[in-house]
Order: structure tokens, then sequence, then C-alpha cells
């Protein structure tokens, strides 16, 4: 039977640009949240977030020049690759059969230029008409926008400058399935490898809606935090007082590949992905199922996939940490909750869970492959990382959220979780390597 | 984990949707008689634009709210265009198939909907500029400069508080999962062109790992709109044209002639399903899906394409479909009048097929619809599967004078088709083949 592991990570996000800094960062519970400077958003409903710093994409490329113009995405996804790359050994890998060799992205559209945007629809704007004059448009368009920076708003772009780094020419696909989307392309890639159509897939997320008009679409869905308070504080998972996500950015990037391959080449599994499930609630567009429908289903199909029993009554849960979707909203973390309870039967209060939101922010389509890491720093290092800012917990939330402070525990077992709007729901299950 | 591949897999229902009309049978009989859906663009004034014509469903062929359910009406307000198109190509898909879902009918569904997936392409949505534009106005400053402060404590207050869902890529797999009730596994691929190819090969990946019995796969996209027409013109790949002279001679599919593409708008949802559950519904299959490749192009920019990936592409299909390149009959190639993608495909056939590439007749559907960019995929494999049901290959539109391929004007024609190959090369450089075999009793 194949069996699919981990064989490299890596992560560009708001707390770091590396593991090990990004890991001991969330061990002391460290919040990377503070006000945004890369637009003056002082006036905006939410002024605060996490953002990436101190990062230069060209520092994690062989050739600068081969990529042209990549947008933030992707450049925070060549940053994350070359970690994972590096980490699997296949740099140096002279046999590496690139034909074989895949990538399935989580990727997002790049950053839309805000400011050129806006003076082209006011200036082309026809008062008497009450709409955009189409002719005038074009003519400023074709004047003030950058294109190369509009043919990189592709969400394949990413993608592409991925195959190019790493001449990488196996299956290739990116989905956007909002806040699940790296959790799906994690699970679709394992599939792919499963199925036998390749020996290796770099597989993760990269985003950013770190822009004013990505800030102005959340909070029209009064979905972002408002807190008006210190920026560390805003994003409280699981908290009675929580308000809303706070925005993230970054990516993080996993190269997995068969037991088989892996061993052959002498590459250390770092973990082994064994389930995978994926749901839609197909209920609205704006909420969640009130019953959890669709969470649940997606962790008991994760489960199943696993071979685990995760309901039947025990003293020792068979998974020893979840990492929840957690986003600090009033919905998501209260049906998350229902969920994790309909998916975990009485086990339920005995399996720690934690939201790295609290610390980080919510990185949108890139959350769930840096979550996915977490679980598998957890295994690694057997330390769980807290929900941080839990000082005024929800009485109607009653599971062990690790609340405020990392903790100790043997870990050989995590789940993790990512939701998106629409519906989406996607669940991996990641076990500790045993030959 | 364990995956199996064995359970043979069908296309069971067939909807699509594109400038010549809602469902296939509009866009098949303008086929046969070559008659073009392109024309110089309606929507808004293209003037200002050097490409003016594009493949355009004119408003009131179709109107989304006519075909979801009661319930599902007020939703309709924050559909964007591209999800209207999928939700009505859906339907034709569903109705195609003979199924009943939430979406037909209160009476019990066909199918287990947590056993039916949903997979769906999509492009970047390209916001309203009229929508987008009318809110941004609020925040004009008297010297005409926009004022971001204001923008920020009051302008963004005349946006609709959904205006982000509408313009998510997944929504269009969102609606559609809610209209039918489809709980199973829902992906949105966004790869350009490849977008419904990629959408159909993960339906197959997932019902033969067994995680759904069916599933409503494809892909669906406007690009008539400015901002995204600006965006294509971003790629250097558009026709220049004002939409004088003879319409059917501007796209040109692999002739020296040809200079470029147009844009569309429309899409396919088909019911890819196992054989087993299509079997014990007594549904009547249109084809099968025998063989899938996908390759990833090595390009110097993400705008060319690679005959290499491409070719591999087809050989790992071919190989899948355990086929000879003498099994084919007909080739659905992209043929979208880009001359340096055009070329590529050329090559990339041909390292496949060598000189009896010349032989293989091919439909060519963007000189009839536009280039529907994400859904593009989907009316190729909609209309392949046609052929095969109809024996005939429709009339092509182009050139006289083809290079390399079979792809010249001609007329429709009856002949044997047992398999066919779709493939597609798209911006961003993934390729994929499809191989569809006929279904004889």
């Amino acid at each position: 039977m194949t069996r699919v592991v981990v064989t490299g990570m890596g992560w560009i996000t708001p707390l770091g640009n590396d593991l090990d800094t990004v890991w001991k960062r969330m061990c002391n519970s460290e919040s990377a949240i503070a006000t945004i400077d890369r637009f003056d958003a002082s006036s905006f409903p939410t002024k605060f977030a996490g953002q990436v710093r101190d990062f230069d994409w060209k520092q994690y490329v062989q050739d600068a020049s081969i990529h042209h113009k990549p947008a933030m995405n992707s450049q925070f996804a060549l940053g994350a690759a070359k970690q994972a790359w590096e980490q699997s050994g296949l740099g140096s890998y002279q046999e590496l059969d690139h034909e074989r060799t895949g990538i399935y992205l989580g990727a997002g559209e790049g950053v839309l230029d805000f400011s050129a945007h806006s003076m082209i629809d006011t200036h082309s704007w026809d008062v008497e008409d009450g709409k955009v004059d189409a002719v005038a448009w074009a003519k400023f368009a074709t004047e003030q926008l950058d294109e190369w920076g509009e043919v990189e708003q592709e969400p394949n772009m990413p993608l592409w400058h991925l195959a190019r780094e790493y001449n990488l020419r196996g299956p290739a696909f990116n989905c956007l399935t909002a806040c699940a989307a790296s959790t799906q392309a994690i699970g679709e890639a394992t599939s792919v490898l499963l199925r036998g159509d390749a020996d290796v897939m770099l597989a993760g997320g990269t985003h950013t809606m770190l822009h004013a008009l990505g800030i102005t679409g959340f909070n029209r869905l009064t979905a972002l935090s408002t807190f008006d308070g210190d920026p560390k504080k805003a994003s409280k998972p699981f908290s009675r007082d929580r308000g809303g996500f706070v925005m993230g950015e970054g990516s993080g990037m996993l190269v997995l590949e068969t037991l088989e391959h892996a061993l052959k080449r002498g590459a250390t599994p770092l973990a082994e992905i064994v389930g995978f499930g994926s749901s839609a609630d197909a209920y609205r567009i704006t909420d969640l199922h009130p019953e959890g429908r669709g969470p649940s289903a997606a962790m008991n199909n994760a489960l199943s996939q696993a071979g685990i029993d995760a309901k039947t009554k025990t003293n020792d849960p068979p998974v020893q940490y979840i990492s929840a979707h957690g986003t600090s909203t009033q919905e998501n973390d209260s049906i998350e909750t229902m969920a994790i309870k309909l998916a975990f039967g009485e086990n339920a209060p005995n399996v720690p869970i934690s939201s790295i939101k609290s610390m980080m922010g919510h990185l949108i389509a890139a959350a769930g492959s840096v979550e996915l890491i977490t679980c598998i720093m957890s295994i690694q290092t057997n330390m769980l990382v807290p929900t941080i800012n839990l000082d005024n917990p929800d009485p109607a939330l009653d599971l062990d959220y690790i609340p405020n402070t990392a903790r100790e525990a043997d870990v050989a077992c995590c789940l993790s979780n990512s939701f998106g709007f629409g519906g989406q729901n996607n669940t991996l299950v990641v076990k500790r390597f045993y030959p | 984990m364990s995956q199996s591949d064995t359970n043979k897999v069908v296309i069971s229902g067939v909807g699509v949707i594109s400038a010549l009309g809602v469902g296939i049978d509009p866009l098949w009989e303008a086929m046969l008689e070559g008659r073009t859906g392109l024309k110089r663009i309606e929507r808004f004034d293209p003037s200002g634009f050097s490409s003016q014509v594009a493949g355009e469903l004119a408003e009131e062929e179709f109107k989304v709210r006519k075909i979801v359910p009661k319930s599902h009406r007020k939703a309709t307000k924050v559909m964007c265009r591209d999800t209207e198109l999928a939700v009505g190509a859906a339907a034709q898909a569903v109705e195609n198939a003979g199924i009943t879902t939430a979406g037909t009918s209160d009476d019990p569904p066909t199918i287990d909907p947590s056993r039916i997936g949903c997979h769906i392409g999509a492009g970047l949505i390209s916001a309203e500029v009229n929508e987008l534009g009318a809110a941004l106005v609020t925040s004009k400053n008297a010297d005409g400069s926009f004022d971001l402060a204001h923008w920020g404590s009051e302008g963004m207050q005349n946006l609709s508080p959904l205006w982000l869902l509408k313009y998510l890529p997944n929504m269009l797999a969102c609606h559609v999962t809610i209209v039918h009730d489809c709980r199973g596994p829902s992906n949105t691929i966004t790869c350009c062109e490849a977008s419904s190819g990629l959408s159909i090969a993960e339906s197959r990946r997932v019902i033969q790992r067994g995680d759904a019995d069916a599933c409503l796969s494809g892909g669906a996209e406007d690009r008539v709109n400015p901002l995204a027409l600006y965006r294509q013109h971003c790629t250097d790949r558009l026709a220049e044209t004002d939409g004088s002279g003879d319409i059917t001679k501007i796209i040109q599919p692999f002739s020296k002639d040809s200079n470029g593409t147009l844009i569309g708008e429309g899409g396919g949802i088909l019911l890819i399903e196992s054989e087993n559950s299509c079997n014990s519904r007594s549904g009547s299959p249109w084809c099968t899906i025998d063989g899938i490749g996908c390759r990833q192009s090595f390009t110097e920019t993400p705008l060319d394409a690679d005959p290499v990936a491409l070719t591999s592409a087809i050989n790992k299909a071919m190989c899948e479909a355990n086929c000879k390149p003498s099994d084919i009959d007909l080739i659905v190639p992209l043929g979208s009048g880009i001359p340096k993608i055009d070329a590529v495909e050329v090559v990339g056939l041909t390292s496949v097929f060598g000189e009896t590439l010349h032989n293989i007749p091919t439909i060519t559907t963007i000189p009839y619809t536009g280039n529907c960019m994400a859904g593009n995929g989907a009316i190729c494999i909609g209309v392949a599967a046609k052929a095969m049901k109809e024996q005939t290959i429709p009339a092509r539109l182009g050139s006289d004078i083809t290079a390399g391929i079979h792809a010249e004007k001609c007329d429709s024609k009856e002949t044997q088709i047992n398999n066919v190959l779709v493939v597609t090369p798209s911006e961003g450089g993934q390729c994929v083949a499809i191989i569809l075999g006929r279904i004889t009793s």
C-alpha cells in the first residue's frame, strides 16, 4: 500500500520567515498583530493585521530575473518553497524525475493595485449615466495599470513561478476554495501521489489580501475584528468577546512524496499524511450549517480514511492535537466546537485544540498549510502551541483550547481543520512517521 | 489511506452555456451550420479597446432567477455573471442526466447528496467596474483625486455588504452545491483554460477513490467586462478588431494568418459519474472518460506553452486509456488562434501522432464561442461528447489552409468516432489531455 510522507516544510508568516523562529515565537505565546503600515488604514474600521516583515523574495531564488515581477503571493510562495525544498534534500538529488514531480497549490490572487484602480474607476465615472464610461475607462487603464501586474493577478501564477524555479513538470493544479484552499491542496496532492500519478508533490498555499480592497471587502462583510485596543489582543478565538478574525498573510509549503520514493533517496520522513476529508455545507453562501454538518463530515471522512476510531470513549484519545480553523468569529468557533464534539464524541474534551490565528492572524488561502506545518512541528517537538488572548472564555465553548500557554505533550497524531466561505470544509490527519 | 482507480467513470449529463445559447443543442446546431456566436461587444462600449469582438450571450436569453428554486432566488442578487453561467450550465447537466436533486423538485434525490461532489473551474473574477465605481466615486475629492481616508471612514459603506462574496472564485461551486444539495467534496480549480479539464480530472479522482458517486464538474467564466477584457489584453493574446468585416475570419486556428484570439463568456458543467452509479439508476451515459494526463510547462514566461508538457500529458492520457495514436478518431485542441500557442499544440500533437496528425479531424470551438477561459475546456468536452454521440464532426470556421494539422475550414460531416482526445494548454503553463471513449451497446 502506498504511503505519503512529508519530507520538507517551509513558511513565510507574520511571525517570521523560518521554521524555528516562528515555532519559538508561538511557543512563547507571541502575537504578530500590529498596525497596518502597507497602506494608510487609519480611517478603516480595521487598522491592524498580521503582516509579513523583513522578507526579500530574491534571497530565496537562484536567479530573480527569470521570475520577472512576481506578485507578493508568488514571492511568499517562493520563500516558503525554498525552505521546504532544502529541508527535503531534493535540491541535491540528481535523479529526480521532473515529470513525476508535481505541484498542487491553494493560492489566492495577486495584489490589486487599489490606488490605480480607484483612480481609473472614479475618473471614468459618468455622472449623468451613473456608470463608468467604458471608453474612458479603457484609456485610463492603459495609462495607469501595470500590464504585468494584471497578468500576475491570476491565481495560478505562483504555480508557474514554483515550476520555473524547481523545474517541476508533473501534474499541476491550483485551487481556490477561500480559507480552506491549502488544506484542500495538500489533501488532493496526497491523492495524486496515492494514485501513482507522481512521486513527489510540492503542496501548500500562499495568499495576501492585506490591501485596501481586501480589508474593505472583509470589513463590509463584518467578518474582521474592529477591536479598539492593543492589536495584539484582537484575535481571540474561543473567547466570549471574540469579534471577528484578524487578517494575516503568508505562505506554507510542504514537500510530499511516496514513502517508497523518500526511502529510496535516503530522505527523512517528518510525518505521514494518513487522512483527508472534504465536504460541502450546501447550505448558505454566508453561514455555516448550524449543526456543523459539513465540518463534522470532513473530520469524519478524514478520520475514517486514517483508520481512526475517534468516538469510542478512551482515556488515551487517538488524536493528541487539533489545529482548529478557529477564526475568532462568533459563528466559526461555536460551530467548529460543535462539529469537533460530533466527530470525537465523549473524547472531545480530552483532545487539546488551539488556533494559531490568535498569534499570526488568518492567512486565508495559506492558513491550512501553515497550520498543518504547526501540527508536524508539534509531533516533532512534543509541544502544543496555545490559543492566546483566551482570558475570557466563552462558557458555551467547553473544550480544551490550550489557553494562553504552550504545553508539553506526547503528540503522535494531529488533525487540522480548514473551513471556507461558501461552505468548504477540509480536514487533514497527520501522524508521527513509523517505518 | 488507500486509493482505488478501477471504477470506470462516465459523463452522464451535459450542460453547456455559451454565446450561442443555453444548452448543448443551440451550440451544436450552430456548429453544424458554421454559424459563429461572435459579434461586436454590446454589453459596454468596447471602442476604447483594440479587441472589440467577443462571444457574448444576450442578457435576455438567460435569466438565472428563472432556473433556480424559489428558495435560492434571493441569492441570485449576489451572483456575478460567472456564477450565473455555472448555475445555468449545472441546471442543464442535471436535467440532461435525468436525475432529481433539490434543485429540480421536492422529490427524493436520485443520488445521496453526501455522495455528490462538485468541481468547478473558475477564473480570476473581475469586479464589475460600474458596481465598484459607484462606491468609489463617493470618495472622490473636488480636485479629482481619490480620498482613501474618506473611503475607509465612509465611502466603503456604499459597497454592498456581500460585495466580496460575489467575486470569490469558489462561489460558482458554492451556489451550485446549494441549489443541488451536493454535500460531497467540492473544489474550485483556478488554472485559466485548463481549469475545466483539471476539475474533471479531480472529479474522476474523487469518484475513483470512493469519496463520491457523482460530481458536477466543469467550469465557467465571463470575460466580457472591461476589467476582464483589459486583463486579457495585457497577455498580448487578443486579435485586434473593431468588428468590421467577416467575423468568422478573425480567429483562424492554426493558420499562418491568425493574429490572436477573442474573449467569450460561457462554460460547461458535466455530470461525471461512476459507471456503477449510472447503471444502477438506468442512466444514459454519453461517453466514458478513459484517460487523463496533466503536466506543467517549463517556459520562459507564464504566457508561453511547452510542447514537451503537452506531449507528456497526451501520452499519459493515452497510457491510462490503453490507446494507441491510431485509435484516436478526433482531436479537440484549444485552437485559440494565438499563433505561438497554436504552434506549440501542433508540435506537441505531432510528437505523439507523427505524420498521421494530418489525417485526424479536429473540432475547434473558440471561433464559435470565443475563449471562455476557465469554462472553455468543459465546452470542448461537451462538444466532443456530442460529436461522439451523433457520430458527426461539426463544421470548422477559420482558414482554408492550416499548418500541420487537419483544422482547415470545412462543413460538418458524419464519421465514425470511437475515441476523442481533448487537449488544453493554459495561460500559466498547465496542460491537460483527456480521452473520451464511445459507449457501444
